[in-house]
């Protein structure tokens, strides 16, 4: 699996160029922030009436990723619904392709904020999982240790020849990874703000995504 | 007929004026539906306008709003507003004028609504916000007629259809309203008038006298222009004798990077400290307002500007212009020479300095083409879509329409007269449902019928409607600040993307002044005072004018000349030596010079497509390269030619212009760039599928907010024929992929390529070599750049 490896807390991790994380001695594999249904909600609540096929892109991309890791458990690591009626009003086309990835492997369902309270599809729901030597939150705390979570959508900067490329990025240290949101529509936090500079170490790295995972010291203020 | 009222002619008396014969011509057919005065600047063009509505106002019979004046620009109106009291308190005319602009105070627009003035300056966006109103028939009733001030600049842009949709809806609640355009000396006053007129009116065009001919020359300097550049710098000694010799200058420059640099320069060598200001569009208003009051107060001797002078306030005391870098279009040469000496009668003066050895031929062309009073210009096409949909919003924020009524209503603006019933439904189901291929939103629908009537879903839409109304699509912009405690003084602005490529302790240019960045703080970027030898300049996109077609065809013209009598011997030299050693590009074919120079081989093609056309060329005949496995590793454009230069030769040119095979090219390519993702944006912001980015908003919700670059790509991938794309699309023939020109130069062309194989560079080709704007071929390049600044920011780091 091309992508950066990297190891916390003894469990050895990738970070693929899709921005979803592989865990491949228990294959498991891990996404953040689908926030699936993002447009229908926008234009529920009033808002301009957006492409309507961020879901249908985002699970094409999840497809890819299952198929290509095989995976045995994948992880939603909260905000996989935009909110829960954009969960209820999902398409019946795209709730049986939901289902149909859901099929024959382990499916977990993280709380985030955006989607708090169990899923219309069956897998398991948790407020946060342990799998030794880890610990799978949604929103990371502080103190925790050897924690994978997601919530913040990081996205680095780099200059290069005068110009300026912004991806989406994970950011590890040997505390912590926190995941960059991977559904189609999501933005992104700086690595220079605030909030993520306090949960990462000094030397924490931010791993770029796109058609290769880039390494890179997490830009800072 | 409209006779004047006695009391005007004695006010004419004691000012020891007359009523000039196109003010008289205004009168006489003051009842006319449309009108055009077509007057150069300080010909009384705007009185000429108000006369008819003061004459009609003088008895104090007329209650709620008669008139309507528009401008482009929010200083004009309020300036008006204070020109107009003079003849008005003079005569005591019961007249109440009032102006209304984004600057007018929210009281008073609410007092304005209540109760309207007889006379109203606004500008096409209050006036848009206006007419969302449910109110709107209330406000503008009694309305009778409509001035549009500086009508020429306006039917070059989407503010103008804008307004003229407006229009329509004020001819259709006002039925018999009279409209009026003022406008500068332009190419085709006809076309402006149908622009101006409900179609199918007719619109009588009066032309004002137009004075005498400009006093227009090349500035003469001891040393040559460089070979190569923009800027003029070479010329700072020769412009400062000028403006010592004269009362006021205007210093026009065609971008505002090249203003900073210049103003920079100018500054170094004002030994005398004259007092010279710097004015453009991306200063802060605080700065722009006072470099303006000291200019009204005679305290300036010069002002380096940009096109945000162009329009505007008359400012009686600037005898000179002073044009730097060629004008690449005759008619605002024309409009900018006009600042000059705004006395009726007097010739306006200016000189033109070329900014290289290339220009030099362009400014001769240009003065040739002004002495000849041969304007350029494109025709503008149908009204765009996007303010298409933008106006059936509004429409509904006002109140229940009919779909019909309002087909009838936007097919009386000129530029929507061909508009199909067809085409406004799809921009009608648009604005309702998303018009998406897959019906997603049946249940929460934008705009819904009922008995017949569209309305708004939800009534609260209303008000983001408004939030979005206008045209003007800035590109994502940071203020820049001086740094401390409280907040320090607004400089002006700069492009996200500029000041994301700044670390701190770099220093740039901005309003003549050299900073430091210190770093964000909240969206602003926060600056120090800090004296540097080498500052960056902000980039600016999208202010580059290209070479209008026109002026190229009076260049290639020149070109077949045997010598150059016109021309500095400087110049003589090197176009004879040009031919001498290759031959001179012609205009019905396109010459292909091929050499190796410096270890790699180069391609330079003539196309004189202008700038925005041969860089698409550049990128398209490089990805036919590419294909062709020929390794092209760059190019560079100007607005005559294309350098490309790779691994390989190229020994047959001709395949590569094969148009069917560019058109191919083109559309593929067209999915994946970046210009087309801006163009996207703008259009999709008019349209009303994506929300302005106010500050506040941006500040607070950036992991919700997403580029418009995804919503794009998604668009391409799922929905490639969806209205937003094909509005795109149709954009980027104009503006800046300008494909249009690339097929205008391909049919001129007719396959007639001249593939000329040197030994060495061509006189022709050299000054290319020193141009900057190297684009690297992109795709794979992105990625390895990407890789090694990864690599070498981790070794910096310590890390691999």
């Amino acid at each position: 699996m091309s992508g950066f490896e990297f190891s916390l807390n003894g469990a050895v991790l990738t970070a693929l160029p899709s921005g979803a994380l592989w865990w491949a001695e228990p294959r498991v594999l891990t996404v953040s922030d689908l926030h699936l249904g993002k447009s229908e909600r926008i234009a529920r609540r009033g808002g301009t009436m957006l492409p309507p096929y961020e879901v249908r892109d985002t699970l094409a991309r999840l497809e890819a990723d299952i198929e290509a890791t095989a995976a045995q458990t994948v992880i939603c690591l909260g905000d996989t619904f935009d909110d829960l009626s954009a969960m209820e009003n999902l398409p019946d086309a795209e709730t049986q392709w939901l289902m149909r990835l859901m099929a024959g492997r382990r499916w977990i369902w993280i709380e985030g904020n955006h989607d708090p309270g169990p899923t219309a599809f069956g897998g398991t729901h948790l407020a946060e999982l342990h799998q030794s030597p880890l610990t799978f939150r949604h929103i990371a705390a502080p103190s925790a240790k050897a924690e994978v979570s997601g919530h913040y959508h990081p996205k680095a900067r780099l200059s290069a020849q005068g110009a300026a490329l912004s991806r989406p990025c994970f950011l590890i240290d040997k505390q912590r990874v926190i995941m960059p949101a991977y559904g189609t529509y999501t933005g992104g936090l700086r690595t220079d703000e605030k909030v993520l500079a306090a949960l990462m170490g000094p030397k924490a790295l931010a791993v770029l995504t796109g058609k290769t995972a880039y390494a890179i010291p997490m830009p800072r203020a | 007929m409209s006779a004047l009222p006695s009391s005007f002619h004695e006010w004419f008396a004691t000012r020891g004026w007359t009523v000039h014969p196109h003010q008289q011509a205004m009168l006489d057919r003051a009842h006319d539906p449309s009108l055009l005065l077509i007057a150069p600047t300080g010909g009384g063009k705007t009185l000429a306008g108000f006369l008819p509505s003061l004459a009609e106002l003088a008895d104090g019979t007329h209650s709620g709003l008669h008139t309507l004046y528009i401008s482009p620009l929010k200083a004009l109106a309020a300036d008006i507003r204070r020109n107009l009291r003079t003849p008005v308190d003079e005569m005591g005319l019961p007249i109440r004028i009032e102006d209304r602009t984004g600057d007018t105070s929210y009281t008073q627009r609410r007092k304005q609504r209540a109760d309207p003035p007889h006379i109203l300056l606004t500008t096409p966006e209050s006036l848009a916000l206006l007419l969302s109103y449910p109110d709107a028939p209330r406000i503008f009733a009694g309305l009778q007629r409509v001035i549009v001030d500086e009508i020429h600049a306006l039917a070059e842009s989407k503010r103008g259809d804008q307004l003229m949709l407006a229009l329509s809806r004020l001819s259709a609640i006002c039925p018999g309203l009279r409209r009026v355009g003022l406008s500068a000396t332009v190419e085709d006053p006809a076309a402006i008038a149908r622009f101006l007129a409900r179609h199918p009116d007719p619109c009588e065009i009066i032309h004002a006298d137009p004075g005498p001919a400009p006093d227009i020359a090349m500035l003469q300097t001891d040393a040559p222009p460089p070979w190569s550049g923009g800027g003029g710098r070479y010329a700072i000694g020769a412009i400062l004798e000028q403006v010592k010799q004269h009362k006021t200058t205007l210093i026009f420059h065609n971008t505002r990077a090249q203003a900073e640099i210049f103003f920079h320069a100018l500054w170094l060598e004002n030994d005398e400290s004259l007092p010279i200001g710097i004015h453009h569009g991306s200063l802060a208003r605080e700065q722009r307002e006072k470099v303006e009051a000291a200019m009204v107060a005679g305290q300036l001797r010069a002002i380096v500007c940009t096109g945000s002078l162009d329009l505007g306030i008359d400012w009686g005391d600037v005898d000179l212009v002073i044009q730097v870098g060629a004008p690449k279009n005759v008619k605002r040469l024309v409009q900018r020479i006009g600042r000059a000496n705004h006395r009726y009668n007097a010739p306006s003066k200016a000189l033109l300095v070329p900014a290289n050895r290339f220009e030099v031929v362009e400014c001769l062309a240009a003065l040739e083409a002004v002495k000849a009073g041969d304007l350029d210009g494109e025709p503008r096409g149908p009204g765009p879509r996007d303010v298409l949909c933008q106006h059936i919003l509004i429409t509904a924020a006002a109140g229940p329409f009919d779909a019909a009524t309002l087909f009838a209503e936007v097919t009386s603006a000129g530029a929507y007269a061909t508009l199909s019933r067809t085409e406004f439904d799809a921009c009608l189901d648009f604005t309702a449902t998303g018009g998406y291929a897959l019906r997603a939103y049946d249940r929460w629908q934008r705009l819904q019928q009922t008995d017949g009537l569209w309305h708004l879903r939800d009534p609260r839409a209303a008000a983001q409607i408004r939030m979005n109304i206008g045209t003007i699509i800035d590109s994502e912009m940071m203020k820049v600040r001086l740094k401390n405690s409280r907040g320090g003084a607004p400089l002006g602005e700069v492009e996200e993307a500029f000041a994301a490529t700044l670390t701190k302790g770099d220093t740039f240019l901005i309003g003549g002044q050299i900073v430091r960045y210190e770093g964000l703080r909240e969206m602003t970027v926060e600056v120090t005072r800090r004296p540097s030898d080498n500052p960056k300049v902000a980039v600016f996109s999208g202010s580059k004018f290209a070479t209008s077609t026109q002026l190229s065809d009076r260049i290639l013209a020149m070109f077949k000349q045997i010598d150059w009598p016109g021309l500095p011997a400087h110049t003589a030299q090197w176009l004879s030596l040009q031919r001498e050693v290759s031959q001179l590009p012609e205009r019905d074919r396109l010459l292909v010079e091929t050499f190796a120079h410096d270890g790699r081989e180069h391609l330079c093609l003539y196309g004189f497509a202008g700038r925005n056309a041969q860089q698409t060329l550049g990128l398209l005949l490089t990805q036919r390269m590419e294909e062709l496995g020929l390794h092209p590793l760059g190019f560079l454009s100007t607005d005559y030619a294309t350098l490309i230069w790779g691994l390989d030769p190229v020994t047959d040119p001709a395949p590569l212009f094969d148009a069917e095979a560019m058109r191919g090219g083109f559309e593929n390519w067209l999915s994946g760039n970046a210009v087309m993702k801006r163009t996207f944006r703008s259009a999709a912001i008019i349209a009303g599928l994506i929300e302005r980015n106010s500050p506040g908003k941006r500040k607070s919700g950036r992991q919700a907010t997403f580029s418009s670059d995804i919503l794009y790509d998604t668009l391409s991938k799922y929905d490639p024929d969806h209205l937003m794309l094909e509005i795109t699309r149709e954009e980027a023939m104009k503006g800046l992929v300008d494909f249009g020109r690339i097929e205008q130069m391909l049919r001129r062309i007719d396959g007639q390529i001249d593939h000329i194989a040197l030994p060495r560079v061509s006189p022709l080709a050299a000054p290319l070599f020193l141009e900057v704007g190297r684009v690297p071929i992109k795709g794979a390049a992105q990625e390895r750049i990407l890789a090694q600044a990864a690599q070498s920011a981790m070794k910096a780091a310590g890390l691999s």
